[in-house]
């Protein structure tokens, strides 16, 4: 019998679970939908929101690698898709002005929201999380099942939304209003936004609670894996960031399909035509609505990232984590300055000088806790015993490439320099930094980290090496001319690549090497792809504990069963105690008498 | 392994999960009404002119106390049970629906005069804002409905399966049905009102 | 489970008062509406007593007054953010100060 399955499956650990489940079922044995497809268990759901979340990861890279052809090579017929793309996208192959703002907006929408965290919230932290915790499952487990499909609904209508006549949305990810009121696709974007927003909240207060109530005897907060303080405090910025984005989203819709002007201001023209409507709205209404979630929501790109690379760091070390409690009240005040920046991206608004100073102000204390979280990891590295491991390589790259994302922030987060860098390619060349290099690697990690729990197997280390070095490479190349670019003038969403603008012209050559750099960097995944699926079956078996590592997870058996653990948890100390002095081993687990 | 404190408190925190879950709920939805007040402020101080006297202040202050009364039926309804006094509760939950179902009955009429008016979401952004208000305020409504609807229903085998399983969903429900009525607390002077 | 059916009898007779207190200001509400008072001083009067209302709500009904840490903490939190985006962005829309007034516009010939 083939025990070891892509779902965590229910098989190994069910001969000795003989507890009930919460709700009074009896263990008969489940039928395919409900066992892999209609799943309450956390583990399986964790590994539909991974799955989803790197195939959506994928297709919003694809998007990109065909905008790059267009701005590296424009008004040339596209390669290969080129010919199927269509009359109304690009019509002998060359790629429409309209298609390639709708490849703009979409990979941003998708990347985030679609990509990235599912992945890092719910794929890691629903897999993650209830183990570290050493609970059976969510507090929540029907509710866990709703999110996800939410999510999938979600993800269904934003990809649909490229089909209908007009194409998908293409007025940014960040959906401005006028021009998104009265730009196709954007409706299904919203609807599409209004099921995401709604997976992602009920998610969060099911994280909460789980940490809440959850955790097991003797798992004290201070000595909760750092990972788990990192999706607590980005289950709190989802709760209550969300709703006045899911708000805006139904005030848009509204503009588009009833009529109204929430967003509208008196006197548009449109097409030499005035609007009729009623005017007296506010196109800064949408920004702040919009910005109110969508810093917060960087915060939440980054947060699961942070978590993911302290376990990895801790563990290759073979030491405590520097400064655990530092690490900890710095996210927590992070957190709670995520919510009053955001007008930082507004800075171009004409906004008065006072809440402009309020906004660069809190912008400027909110890197802190980030310096503070980068220079304890970092100084965890100091004496340690480092094993250069497949997922320690991609954490300790996060590292550097994390502090230039931040670093080149402080020029954004300050008035008088955004004038110059705003809408630049500077702006995409320092959120990439943080997101692609930066989270993006971070979850690579976990994947290699984590994927012996989840499957019983181990990934090949040398495909996870050439997979590293070679994206490390090439991600490097496509995002630093972007401040070379966005230093120089270029402004950013340009389907011509800034052609058009004479002060442009010695920094177009730099769209040929992102191009190829981004190109390559896609070929460069193939490895990884092949290796997550073939170690599925041809893996490495691994025992609980291949990494030697300190924390709950690791006491269950890989993959768990229904329940999780064989017996009830208990912890007797902190959740990284490596190179104990007088102990056996150079490490004493969390879940070890 | 079950999931502990479903029912019973844990310890440290004092609460079980539902109780935790629904007040983070209503967090979440503190912030989603917040985002329409924070539009109505913006559009009113951006308007030229902000109209007066075009709600029913009547139908209005009806809708309030109906909401409030609705408010102590729930309440009651809860209690009840708590009590032990099942025929009570039936009572009480049966009286919340058939107040909340006449609000709604109400809202109904209101709208419709309105829209007969040509005074409709695009006629100017404080209907738009009116609208939106007390529509997603309504959808609330309708949801709460459904959810006691269901616990008079077929929800309420699980009294006897588990009474305090039963009771901790009432109360929920009952928060939920407080912030609903809190919610139009603030509608109700803002909109009719100011 | 925070109290047994003995103390709940008690608590009724707090449910029917507060619901009469609710109705009363709302009375109250409308009549002060009549008063036709200028419109900061009604919007003060008006959140004044709608936010008594929401408090007897909340503390009462909703057991409010009696609950745990983790309550109390995530709604501060929630309250704290709630007025940020209530003030915030009207602030941001409004905001005059430190911006010079000058008498006299130079001309354009236009935009």
């Amino acid at each position: 019998m083939d025990n070891v399955t892509t779902h965590g499956s229910v098989a190994p650990g069910h001969a000795h679970d003989h507890a009930h489940d919460a709700h009074d079922d009896h263990h008969t044995e489940l039928g395919f939908w409900r066992k892999y497809v209609f799943s309450v268990d956390h583990k399986v759901i964790g590994i539909q929101y991974a799955v989803t979340g790197l195939i959506f990861l994928l297709f919003g890279f694809t998007l990109m690698m065909i905008m790059r052809w267009q701005l590296a090579y424009p008004g040339r017929p596209i390669p290969l898709i080129g010919a199927w793309l269509g009359q109304d996208r690009a019509p002998m192959g060359i790629m429409l002005p309209e298609f390639y703002n709708q490849l703009g907006a979409m990979h941003g929408t998708i990347m985030v929201f679609l990509g990235v965290v599912p992945l890092a919230v719910g794929g890691f932290g629903n897999f993650v999380m209830p183990l570290q915790i050493g609970a059976p499952d969510m507090a929540f487990p029907k509710l866990n099942m709703v999110s996800y499909w939410v999510y999938f609904l979600g993800g269904v209508t934003m990809l649909a939304s490229f089909f209908p006549t007009g194409g998908a949305a293409q007025s940014g990810w960040t959906s401005y209003p006028p021009l998104a009121v009265i730009a196709p696709g954007q409706t299904m974007w919203l609807v599409g936004m209004i099921f995401l927003i709604t997976s992602s909240l009920l998610g969060s207060v099911n994280f909460i609670v789980t940490i809440v109530q959850l955790r097991a005897k003797g798992l004290t907060w201070m000595r909760l894996p750092f990972f788990v303080w990192a999706q607590l405090v980005t289950a709190f910025l989802l709760l209550l960031a969300f709703p006045p984005l899911e708000a805006a989203g139904v005030l848009q819709l509204m503009d588009r399909v009833a009529g109204t002007s929430f967003f509208m201001p008196s006197g548009l023209v449109v097409s030499g035509k005035p609007m009729m409507i009623s005017g007296n709205g506010n196109p800064l209404l949408w920004q702040h609505l919009f910005w109110f979630l969508a810093h917060p929501e960087v915060y939440v790109l980054i947060l699961p990232a942070f978590g993911i690379i302290s376990e990895i760091i801790a563990n290759n070390t073979r030491k405590p984590l520097w400064g655990y409690k530092t690490l900890v009240y710095a996210v927590v005040f992070l957190g709670f300055m995520s919510f009053v920046v955001w007008a930082h991206h507004m800075f171009m608004t004409g906004m008065g000088t006072t809440m402009s100073a309020f906004f660069q102000t809190t912008t400027m204390i909110i890197s802190i806790p980030s310096v503070i979280v980068l220079t304890a990891l970092l100084l965890s590295l100091w004496g340690a015993s480092i094993r250069f491991n497949v997922p320690m390589l991609f954490a300790l790259a996060f590292l550097p490439m994390f502090a230039i994302g931040g670093l080149t922030g402080l020029p954004l987060g300050l008035a008088p320099s955004d004038i110059h860098l705003h809408d630049t390619y500077y702006v995409i060349g320092h959120f990439h930094y943080v997101v692609a290099p930066g989270t993006i690697f971070a979850l690579f990690g976990g994947v290699y980290y984590w994927f012996p729990k989840a499957t019983g197997r181990q990934m090949n280390a040398a495909l996870g090496y050439i997979h590293f070095w070679t994206s490390f490479i090439c991600i490097n190349l496509v995002f630093m001319p972007m401040f070379i670019q966005g230093l120089g003038g270029m402004n950013r969403r340009m389907y011509d690549g800034g052609a058009q603008y004479a002060h442009n012209a010695g920094l177009l050559k730099w769209n040929i090497v992102i191009g190829m750099a981004a190109w390559t960097l896609g070929l460069c995944q193939l490895p990884f792809i092949y290796n997550f699926f073939a170690s599925i079956k041809w893996g490495k078996p691994v025992d609980k504990n291949p990494w030697e590592a300190t924390t709950l997870e690791w006491s269950a058996p890989s993959p768990p069963g229904h329940g999780n653990f064989l017996t009830e948890p208990v912890v007797y100390r902190g959740p990284y105690e490596y190179s104990v002095p007088g102990a056996a081993k150079d490490f004493s687990p969390q879940f070890e008498a | 392994m079950e999931i502990p404190y479903i029912v019973e408190t844990r310890a440290d925190t004092g609460l079980n999960n539902s109780k935790l879950g629904i007040w983070l709920f209503l967090a979440s939805e503190v912030m989603l009404f917040g985002a329409l007040f924070s539009t109505y402020i913006i559009l009113r101080v951006g308007a030229p002119e902000w109209p007066h006297g075009e709600l029913s202040v009547l139908f209005g202050t009806i809708n309030t106390v109906i909401l409030i009364s609705s408010s102590v039926t729930m309440v009651m309804a809860w209690a009840s049970l708590k009590m032990n006094e099942w025929a009570k509760h039936r009572m009480y939950l049966i009286v919340t629906i058939l107040l909340a179902s006449v609000f709604l009955v109400n809202k109904f009429f209101e709208y419709a005069e309105h829209v007969g008016k040509g005074e409709l979401p695009s006629h100017d952004t404080f209907f738009a804002i009116y609208f939106t208000l007390t529509g997603l305020h309504g959808l609330h409504i309708v949801g709460g409905i459904v959810v006691m609807l269901y616990l008079l229903g077929p929800g309420a085998k699980l009294h006897k399966k588990n009474p305090e399983m039963f009771t901790n969903r009432i109360e929920a429900t009952g928060l939920y049905w407080h912030f609903v009525d809190l919610v139009w607390i603030f509608l109700f002077p803002v909109l009719y009102l100011l | 489970m925070h109290s047994d059916p003995a103390e709940i009898k008690k608590s009724i007779r707090t449910y029917m008062l507060v619901g009469a207190v609710l109705l009363v200001g709302t009375v109250i509400t409308v009549a002060a509406n009549q008063l036709h008072l200028e419109v900061p001083l009604a919007i003060t009067v008006a959140l004044i007593i709608a936010t008594t209302k929401g408090s007897f709500v909340a503390a009462v009904f909703m057991h409010l007054s009696h609950e745990k840490k983790w309550i109390y903490g995530a709604l501060l939190l929630t309250v704290a953010f709630f007025i940020v985006l209530m003030t915030v962005p009207f602030l941001t829309v409004n905001d005059n100060i430190g911006t010079p007034i000058t008498v006299s516009a130079p001309e354009h010939a236009g935009h």
